[in-house]
């Protein structure tokens, strides 16, 4: 019991002035310009609110007529499943090609979006180009080429490939601008040109991160292509939609149940690929 | 397995061709050249934001000689390699490589890319690409004779990769040559850095602190290797080194830079203890007296 006391106090007369002087410099947890900030996240957070007409009372005194609701989708109603299933396979397909013209245009874009290989104008124009294409939905998207190319799951697909691209050139850029830069300069001393340094100084180096963003994609991309029937692009979301409208709540669910299943299958497969890469 | 020793024996049986192949470019390139010197700088200066890295050097490389480039951290060693074969240009001043200009007031020769095919470098960090073989990054050494179009689909010929697999058989590491790079040790890497140089078929090898980051066998090894190369195939060496007894071991000339300026240029054997203490200032203790020669006693 006696112990401690002692070697503190042992400790305490040992401590220099300037370990005293450098802990009462430590900074303050608590200072009046983070109570502002605070207090202004909580008002923002009240007005975001009231905007959007959030009422969790509603949401508990309704939970009656929800539980109604709900039962109407079971049983499950798969009679149609092999319909359901070909509309799924479109679903991949579409994310698939979608995902993979996206690839194939971001690689060229992305070296000159990149600011350690790029002259900086360059670099400003495609990143402002892949903004503008990351910024917009796919689902509108869709709709601008469903009246360009028609119904069908094309359209899906070059919505897809768009809104893909843009978010592409991004990563892969950012990707670029992180590699190490002696290898780059090994491949330069040896009088190689600047296009044989990116082929065999770049590429190899950002190649496992690139494949493991573009399988990445390609998981949300199936899960994007499922709504893009809404409006009429193709794919599962069509027979979806179709259900709804006719209030036949248990092809919902079968449909619901089955791309639950597809989509948990693609991102296991695609996060298992993406583990042995990096 | 058989088809496997076959590939090797084909390689080495190639490798004396290659070797005579070399040796008679050597030649013709002397012959072309005949006087020049390897490396000539004159009144070359550089600044860093103000700050001058290099000031006014001047200094002249016969072919087939081995020099060290000694001093203290922050000399300028690693800025003038790098002004030698155009990786980084100057302010002002001229460097030659076999009398063509590679550089002339900070500006790049248009063939630069030619000149410099000519000029091997070897890193402290041996900067190879990590996730290429050994052989790939060899053959990377070859890439200024490659169209644009088999740069693209990555494609080397059969006689490429003889000639890279008998340069690695060179520097004595042909059995890593499918090993990626990252699986090497640092001396092996450095090892695979020299191959390249060969399959390059540089005149000229820059290394900057090319044994800084080795254990003291694999730099040894090193050592012995850049040594051989020169005296067998005549390729002048430049290296830069902050190891003294090395260099009194390797290197017949060494130059030595202080704050960017000449100080000594001379024979190796002249640098006695004053003129050490002059260049390295207060380090001299550590570096000089207390040096690693013990590893490179035999
Ligand atoms: N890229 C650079 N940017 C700014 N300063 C640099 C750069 N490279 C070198 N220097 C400066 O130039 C001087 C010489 O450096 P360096 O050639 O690397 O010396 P050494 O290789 O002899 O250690 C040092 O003062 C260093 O800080
Ligand atoms: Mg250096």
């Amino acid at each position: 019991m006696g112990m401690p006391p002692t070697h503190l106090n042992s400790a305490n007369s040992t401590l220099s002035p300037q370990v005293l002087t450098t802990l009462s410099k430590e900074k303050k947890r608590i200072t009046p310009l983070r109570i502002v900030w605070g207090l202004l996240a909580i008002a923002v957070l009240i007005y975001a609110g009231q905007k959007s007409d959030l009422s969790f009372g509603e949401l508990f005194q309704g939970s009656g007529n929800m539980m109604e609701y709900i039962s109407r989708y079971f049983p499950p109603d798969f009679n149609d499943w092999r319909f359901y299933l070909s509309d799924i396979f479109e679903t991949i397909g579409m994310g698939v090609w979608g995902t993979l013209m996206a690839a194939i245009v971001a690689v060229p874009l992305s070296v000159i979006a990149a600011e350690n290989v790029a002259p900086f104008w360059l670099v400003f124009l495609v990143r402002r180009f892949s903004d503008a294409m990351r910024a917009i939905n796919e689902v509108v998207f869709a709709l601008v080429f469903v009246v360009a190319v028609g119904l069908g799951p094309f359209a899906g697909v070059l919505a897809l490939f768009v809104h893909t691209t843009g978010t592409l050139i991004k990563l892969f850029s950012e990707a670029i601008e992180a590699i190490e830069p002696g290898p780059v300069e090994g491949i330069r001393a040896t009088g190689a040109s600047k296009l044989q340094e990116i082929i065999f100084g770049v590429i190899p180096q950002v190649i496992p991160l690139w494949t493991s963003f573009t399988l990445y994609r390609f998981e949300a991309n199936v899960r994007a292509a499922s709504v893009l029937g809404i409006v009429g692009a193709g794919g599962i979301g069509v027979s979806l939609y179709q259900s709804f409208r006719a209030f036949k709540y248990g092809k919902v669910c079968a449909i619901l149940i089955l791309l639950i299943v597809a989509v948990a299958i693609i991102d296991t497969v695609s996060a298992k690929i993406r583990q042995r890469l990096v | 397995m058989s088809r496997h020793l076959d590939v090797i024996g084909v390689a080495s049986q190639y490798c004396c061709d290659g070797l005579e192949v070399m040796q008679s470019t050597v030649r013709d390139s002397l012959d072309a050249s005949f006087g020049q010197p390897a490396v000539k700088v004159d009144g070359l200066s550089k600044a860093f934001k103000g700050r001058p890295a290099l000031q006014q050097v001047s200094l002249r490389v016969e072919t087939g000689e081995m020099l060290a480039l000694v001093g203290a951290s922050g000399s300028g060693k690693s800025t003038l390699l790098r002004n030698l074969n155009g990786l980084q240009q100057a302010d002002q001043g001229r460097v030659e490589v076999f009398g063509s200009p590679l550089q002339v007031d900070g500006q790049l020769h248009s063939k630069v890319r030619q000149l410099r095919s000519q000029v091997g470098f070897i890193f402290q960090q041996f900067n190879l690409v990590r996730r290429l073989t050994a052989l790939e990054n060899v053959l990377v050494g070859n890439l200024s004779q490659v169209s644009l179009w088999r740069s693209l689909t990555q494609s080397f010929t059969q006689a490429e990769k003889l000639k890279a697999l008998s340069a690695l058989e060179r520097v004595g590491i042909l059995d890593q040559a499918y090993q990626r790079a990252s699986s090497l040790s640092g001396g092996q890497q450095q090892r695979v850095a020299i191959a390249r140089c060969l399959m390059q078929g540089a005149k000229i090898i820059l290394a900057d602190e090319p044994i800084a980051s080795l254990d003291p066998e694999s730099a040894g090894k090193v050592m012995e290797l850049l040594t051989l190369l020169n005296q067998e195939q005549g390729i002048t060496v430049i290296i830069s080194l902050h190891q003294v007894q090395v260099v009194q071991r390797y290197c017949p000339r060494s130059i030595a830079l202080r704050q960017g300026v000449v100080c000594f240029d001379g024979r190796t054997a002249e640098l006695d203890e004053a003129r050490l203490a002059d260049i390295y200032g207060s380090a001299v203790e550590e570096l000089v007296l207390r040096g690693h020669s013990e590893v490179f006693v035999p």
